[in-house]
């Protein structure tokens, strides 16, 4: 019985647990419902995936309503990878979080921020799994205003404003989908997914889905932070509470990714949006722009955090580049690098937390020898580190060989050229802030007593259960590649 | 005529368009959560025009009336209308938050604020 | 005669002391009609909210206060929606699926009125705590 309610539990019970920590309020106990929540998540969506890989997609109608009257959540490859990675970072995160937390939110208000925490998780979890697109912008927004307020949590008072310039932002964005599903509706009377892709092709001519598909595909470009329309995201990034950057980091944007995906490959099919919209004459000149130029950019920042993020811009575009290729192989490469960049970006953002935790700042210039106080630390953020290049071995090895042979196979040979010129300036950037960590000496004349002085337990065996995971993809990157290939496939192969 | 008859759109498109403009070109923070509201107002009044058929009734079941109004978009923007009060709820509690800790709800003086922390 | 702290809102003091229950009662009607009337949980919790809001306006928020604590609105908000939870996975329990009102009755048309009658229920009362909630920190602050 459990077997066939799992789509239904992978969202109940992480909103479930958000009423719950209002309930509780003591910081403890809410910590551990949030966590048995999450982690009762992660199991159904683990059960979900192989439910999908063995028997093939699965199809929940809530409150017992057929697909097209009622609203259904429909789990193909593309949604269960996507509802493991979200549910499984959230829940890696949320171990993580309670130290971090502790530290960076006043204790009065622990219970409200994980309630918060949940709620987003149900938010993001919500639209990967549903099969609704107006249903998508409802879970939008459940995750962006709980988002606005995990931003806001920190004692830094720069995040309230990076958390309001986030909220416009994104209501801006969010708007701009609601119009397109309202278009989209009234074109061809139909919100189900699998409807609109079957009635799609009989109103392409109508100007109506022009509309929409040019208002999805801003709102889209904003939430997923696509490089002309990133402005949000490093504000955002640097000054929230460190956990929840992480968090962000690893899942928000990557379900943006996962919508567009949706919309532009399930909904309105590759045909439509490369073909005659030519979406990738939009999409591959702001894609390139954005990994080149923010690459460039990352080199420049003295704090760690900020560097990160506009590194992640950079590594949205490796994204939206590998789409644009439309092909099978592309779309795979695209997929695996959603899955590898999520997990090394969270481990970076929690190695930076553990440095914030222990040094109280992360001006990447002031981190003389850290090495020597927190070695376990700092070889996470070099691992990692590593893996945003793209040494071999290292996950982000397997995606770049794979964007560059996609691009190949397409004739792009620029493509390739241009990411691997990139990844010089991601060696760069890593580069200088790893010779800083390990090798310059502090230019105090009176040097600190160099102590080993490690981050806590709880904060370091997350990171490495993640980065254990990222090896494990790195060393055997046909895991992943599979599970992505057989994705693109979903997607490409359009409704069943 | 056709254009005029249209008069529902326009003003669906005057209002979204002053609705963005206020949110990009004013400073003031509040300001730009009233350009917000008349921007999610616009999408409101978009859906509930797209539901109304000319000459449907309300759709409730009853005797002698044929032509009813589709009611989908209608309970869509329900929907929409909630997320839109979230929206400002949130906010403005960031703005009353943001006026407690710089004592100004300007967007510049807010930059300049920061930079000067910066710097410093 | 009893005097109130401040005399010169008198009129409004006893209007509004006319006026609230009939506000909750309309509250009410909208809230137990929105099964097969217009109406609803949303609708019923703002109103139902507004005869406090009202209430807080014209008293002063100290007494507000003392009618419906904070402490009992989070309770409330945290209510409602384990209410609305709470029916989606009985229905889940008794095999259907989520937020499946059929399997609530013996017959499909009662089995939704319930559970639609359950639900609304949960969305009225978080809706009230939220806007109460709302009102309370804004007005809280100078």
């Amino acid at each position: 019985m459990i077997a066939d309610q799992l789509p239904a539990l992978t969202i109940v019970l992480p909103m479930l647990a958000a009423p719950l920590c209002v309930l509780a309020r003591r910081p403890l106990a809410c910590w551990v419902i949030a966590l048995c929540a999450n982690f009762l998540a992660v199991l159904s969506a683990w059960g979900m995936f192989w439910q999908v890989r063995d028997d093939g997609v699965i199809r929940y109608a809530l409150g017992g309503w057929a697909a097209p009257t009622g609203i259904e959540y429909y789990v193909d490859m593309m949604n269960a990878t996507m509802l493991l990675l979200v549910s499984f970072i959230s829940c890696v995160v949320l171990v993580y979080a309670y130290r971090s937390v502790n530290k960076s939110v006043q204790s009065a208000k622990h219970y409200l921020f994980y309630a918060a925490w949940m709620l987003c998780l149900t938010g993001l979890l919500g639209i990967c799994i549903t099969g609704d697109a107006f249903n998508v912008f409802v879970f939008l927004e459940i995750s962006s205003l709980s988002m606005y307020m995990l931003i806001a949590f920190g004692n830094d008072k720069r995040a309230l404003f990076a958390s309001f310039r986030y909220l416009i932002m994104g209501s801006i964005g969010a708007s701009f989908i609601l119009i397109g599903i309202g278009f989209l509706y009234a074109a061809t009377g139909a919100l189900n997914m699998v409807d609109l892709a079957q009635r799609i092709p009989d109103a392409e001519s109508q100007r109506a889905v022009l509309v929409a598909f040019s208002f999805l595909t801003i709102g889209l470009m904003i939430k997923s932070a696509v490089f002309p329309l990133h402005g949000w995201l490093a504000n955002a990034y640097q000054h929230s509470p460190v956990a929840v950057t992480a968090f962000l980091a690893g899942t928000a944007t990557k379900v943006s990714l996962y919508v567009l995906l949706r919309f532009f490959f399930s909904i309105f099919g590759p045909g439509y949006s490369f073909g005659s919209m030519f979406l990738n004459v939009v999409l591959l000149p702001a894609a390139v722009a954005g990994f080149l130029m923010l690459s460039l950019v990352a080199i420049f920042q003295t704090d760690l955090r900020r560097m990160l993020a506009y590194s992640s811009v950079a590594q949205i575009g490796y994204i939206i580049a590998a789409f644009c290729l439309a092909s099978q192989s592309g779309l795979t490469a695209g997929i695996v690098h959603i899955i590898n960049h999520g997990i090394i970006k969270t481990v970076l953002f929690m190695s930076v937390g553990c440095i914030l935790y222990r040094v109280g700042h992360t001006h990447s210039n002031s981190l003389d020898n850290l090495f020597h106080k927190m070695p376990l630390t700092v070889t996470a953020f070099i691992l990692s580190g590593l893996g945003l290049i793209g040494v071999p071995l290292t996950v982000g090895f397997v995606s770049k060989f794979s964007l560059i042979s996609a691009s190949m196979e397409r004739g792009w040979w620029m493509i390739g050229a241009l990411v691997l010129l990139s990844s010089l300036f991601a060696i760069v950037y890593i580069g200088r802030v790893v010779e800083i960590m390990l090798f310059r000496k502090s230019r105090n004349s009176t040097p600190e007593p160099v102590g080993r002085h490690e981050a806590p337990m709880m904060m370091l065996i997350p990171m490495y259960v993640l980065i254990g995971i990222s090896i494990w993809f790195g060393v055997s990157g046909s895991t992943t590649l599979a599970v992505a290939s057989e994705a693109a496939a979903a997607l490409l192969g359009g409704y069943q | 005529m056709q254009v005029l008859g249209l008069y529902n759109y326009w003003v669906v498109i005057v209002l979204m368009m002053a609705g963005l403009y206020i949110m990009i070109a004013r400073y003031n923070l509040i300001k730009k959560m009233i350009g917000l509201g008349v921007f999610q107002t616009s999408i409101f009044y978009m859906y509930i025009t797209m539901g109304k058929v000319h000459g449907g009734t309300a759709p409730i079941l009853e005797d002698g009336i044929e032509l009813y109004s589709n009611p989908l978009p209608h309970v869509l923007i329900l929907t929409a209308i909630v997320v839109g009060v979230a929206t400002t709820a949130v906010g403005l509690a960031l703005i009353v938050r943001i006026f407690e800790q710089y004592k100004t709800i300007e967007e510049d003086e807010i930059k300049a604020i920061e930079a000067l922390e910066h710097d410093s | 005669m009893k005097l109130y702290e401040r005399q010169r809102h008198r009129v409004l003091q006893i209007v509004t002391k006319l006026i609230i229950p009939f506000v909750m009662l309309f509250a009410l009607y909208v809230q137990f009609h929105g099964d097969y009337g217009p109406g609803g949980g949303f609708q019923a919790g703002v109103i139902f909210a507004s005869a406090f809001i009202l209430h807080g306006l014209i008293f002063g928020l100290q007494r507000t206060r003392q009618v419906i604590t904070p402490t009992a609105l989070r309770i409330l908000m945290a209510l409602g929606v384990l209410i609305y939870l709470g029916t989606g996975i009985y229905s889940m329990l008794l095999g259907g699926n989520l937020l499946d009102y059929n399997v609530f009755a013996h017959d499909g048309k009662h089995g939704q009125h319930w559970g639609i009658f359950a639900v609304e229920l949960g969305v009225g009362v978080t809706v009230t705590a939220v806007m109460i909630s709302l009102f309370y920190s804004f007005a809280s602050k100078r």
